[in-house]
């Protein structure tokens, strides 16, 4: 007997009691939603990410001050990280070509009557490369401008609405801390990203930061380099590591104070962190599958009462054990694709809606492998727990099968 | 010669009790021959039916179909012959519900994997054998009760058994409706059928050729009506 005789078979029993089949395969149904919805959200956050990282460019090289856990820690002194290292590893490192330091402090910025509070980035000229965040209006940090200390300051879009600055913004004093500045540039809007308002922002030159942070406030920063190459990235790391450990002088026995993280570290890492979100949620989901499962075998247990006559008179007519028992396996798998394939309509519905109304959130996303990964499971569901009413309908005598009432 | 059974024993046991539904019964029948098996209720008939169906097989003895030992074989092989070998008419008529007449009368071809195009045509001729021809889409519940056991016999006929089994295949209708089941009967058996009618009615029994009476699981006369 053919697949495809069963599958007529089974489609017939299904859709004789349509109402039974949509409510057995709920559990399915919401368990394969949930892992759609979970993974389509998760897949944006982490479509977003990559894309911006990797907007970044290939040759991007993160550092930051970084005290390894357990006892190589305790092996450290203070764990610093300053403006002079990296002017040495630009100097020393010949596979990095830029470097531009951060400093980030949340403060106060002053216009007339109003007051925000922001972020105020210390950095010099070729942060808006590395960020890939330009200027709208005006121009940016000049190495002129880090040099000399000037108190001028490039600010986000949102900054300018806070601070109600209506009209040109250009050449206006605003005040950050205890000193004024001028407005010589407004960045281009960027809008919300995982939580963070990237227009909410105040960029100054680095060592303007210093005067108005003081100089303890610069001794851990986040260094950003460019390698020479993408190619020589591995290279570039390892003078960095070379030249900062020489920079630190740190002995041999001493484990970094510092990590040097590569783009695709750092993609990596992300990657690794959505994945385990992913992996959690499917666990959990994975249980909602199991009950699901249940409540199919259930389901089928009732079906192949009901139908023992059927059962009876299928044998009667030569169906052999195997056929009776692939024909209830393909209707649970069947019942359970039904499932799978109502929940893969709905997850995707759920993350849509979840990230239209959450606006941080980046548009739902459900990968192709997601898709097959819905209908494999509810396909395992319904062979799983399928197989023992399917096993039981293929047991059944024919004589008292075709007695039964 | 079509059957042959050698002293079939069917015994179940009930607790402590034997109870033997069949007691050596010995019996041969040639093709083309119309036997109906008389007897009452408990005498063994139904039993005997089922062993000769392969339905069921028996505690002892042999059963030789078409040249073939089938007494002790396999469930799956068991199906198989029923599939080839045997239709089964029942009183009950055991149609599947949900599928129309045609899909009822298809249903042994499906399980022999015959094509599609091969089994249009032997549904259709075996239909048209009961004359059914024009009511292929009906469902059970939409065919009278002599309907509904002509769709049974053309479902038994429609893969050239050897043998046609029938229980008590009028005791679910009227008697207008019974008779001309049998008459049914009695055109299939002038095509060269094979036919046992298991019944308690003698005026069912009297279209059959050969009237074999069980008691107690025995065989107690097996007479040749001309």
């Amino acid at each position: 007997m053919s697949i495809l005789e069963n599958i007529k078979i089974a489609l017939q029993a299904l859709n004789s009691n349509k109402l039974r089949a949509v409510l057995t395969t709920l559990g399915i149904i919401i368990g394969v939603a949930a892992v759609i919805a979970v993974v389509s959200v998760v897949q944006g956050l982490s479509y977003l990410i990559t894309s911006e990282l990797q907007a970044a460019g290939a040759d991007f090289i993160i550092v930051v001050p970084n005290r390894p856990r357990g006892e190589a820690g305790e092996m450290l002194g203070r764990i610093e990280l300053t403006y002079e290292d990296g002017l040495a590893v630009k100097e020393k490192a010949s596979e990095v070509r830029e470097f531009s330091p951060l400093l980030q402090r949340r403060t106060t910025v002053k216009f007339a009557d109003d007051h925000t509070f922001t972020n105020v980035f210390g950095t010099t000229s070729s942060f808006q490369e590395i960020n890939n965040h330009y200027v709208d209006r005006g121009r940016f940090l000049t190495k002129l401008d880090n040099d000399h200390r000037k108190r001028i300051c490039v600010l986000g879009k949102k900054v300018v609405e806070d601070l109600d600055i209506r009209g040109n913004p250009l050449g206006r004093g605003v005040s950050i801390g205890k000193l004024s500045f001028t407005i010589v540039g407004v960045l281009e809007e960027k809008g919300q990203a995982l939580g963070q308002n990237a227009d909410d922002i105040c960029i100054i030159p680095f060592k303007t930061s210093r005067l108005l942070f003081g100089e303890e406030a610069t001794r851990r920063l986040v260094l950003y380099f460019r390698a020479q190459s993408a190619e020589n990235i591995e290279l570039a790391k390892e003078q960095i590591t070379e030249t900062l450990r020489k920079q630190h002088s740190l002995k041999s026995e001493q484990p970094d104070d510092f990590l040097v993280l590569l783009q695709k570290d750092l993609l990596e890492r992300i990657g690794t962190i959505l994945g385990s979100i992913t992996a959690v949620v499917a666990g959990i989901v994975g249980i909602s599958l199991v009950v699901g499962g249940i409540g199919i075998m259930n389901i089928m247990l009732v079906s192949v009462t009901e139908r023992t006559r059927e059962i009876g008179i299928r044998k009667a007519v030569g169906a052999k054990r195997r056929d009776i028992v692939f024909q209830f396996l393909i209707e649970a798998i069947i019942l359970s694709l039904i499932g799978g394939t109502i929940g893969i309509i709905l997850g995707y519905s759920l993350g849509t809606m979840v990230t239209k109304f959450i606006p941080q959130l980046p548009p739902a996303h459900v990968p192709l492998w997601a898709i097959a990964l819905g209908f494999g499971f509810s396909t395992l569901v319904g062979l799983f727990f399928g197989i023992y009413p399917a096993a039981r309908a293929g047991k059944l005598d024919p004589i008292e099968a075709l007695r039964y009432e | 010669m079509l059957i042959k059974l050698s002293n079939i024993e069917k015994i179940y046991k009930m607790g402590l009790a034997e109870i033997r539904a069949v007691d050596g019964v010995s019996m041969e029948v040639e093709a083309n021959e119309y036997i109906a098996i008389m007897g009452p209720s408990g005498s063994g008939k139904s039993t005997l039916m089922n062993l000769m169906g392969c339905l069921d097989t028996p505690t002892s003895g042999s059963y030789i179909l078409n040249d073939m030992e089938v007494a002790h074989l396999k469930d799956d092989k068991l199906a198989e012959i029923r599939n080839k070998e045997i239709g089964f008419v029942f009183q009950v008529f055991n149609l599947l519900p949900r599928a129309n007449a045609w899909q009822n009368v298809e249903l042994p071809l499906i399980y022999s994997n015959i094509s599609a195009k091969e089994r249009r045509k032997r549904v259709l001729q075996a239909l048209e054998a009961v004359g059914l021809g024009d009511r292929v889409s009906h469902r059970p519940s939409e065919l009278s009760g002599g309907e509904r056991q002509r769709v049974a016999i053309a479902r038994a006929l429609v893969n050239n058994p050897s043998l046609l089994l029938a229980d008590e295949p009028t005791g679910n209708l009227d008697s207008k409706m019974g008779e001309e089941i049998m008459l049914v009967f009695d055109r299939l058996y002038e095509h060269m059928n094979t036919i046992i009618v298991v019944t308690h009615e003698e005026h069912i029994a009297r279209h059959a050729k050969r009237v074999i009476r069980l008691l107690d699981g025995k065989i107690i006369s097996d007479e040749r009506m001309d």
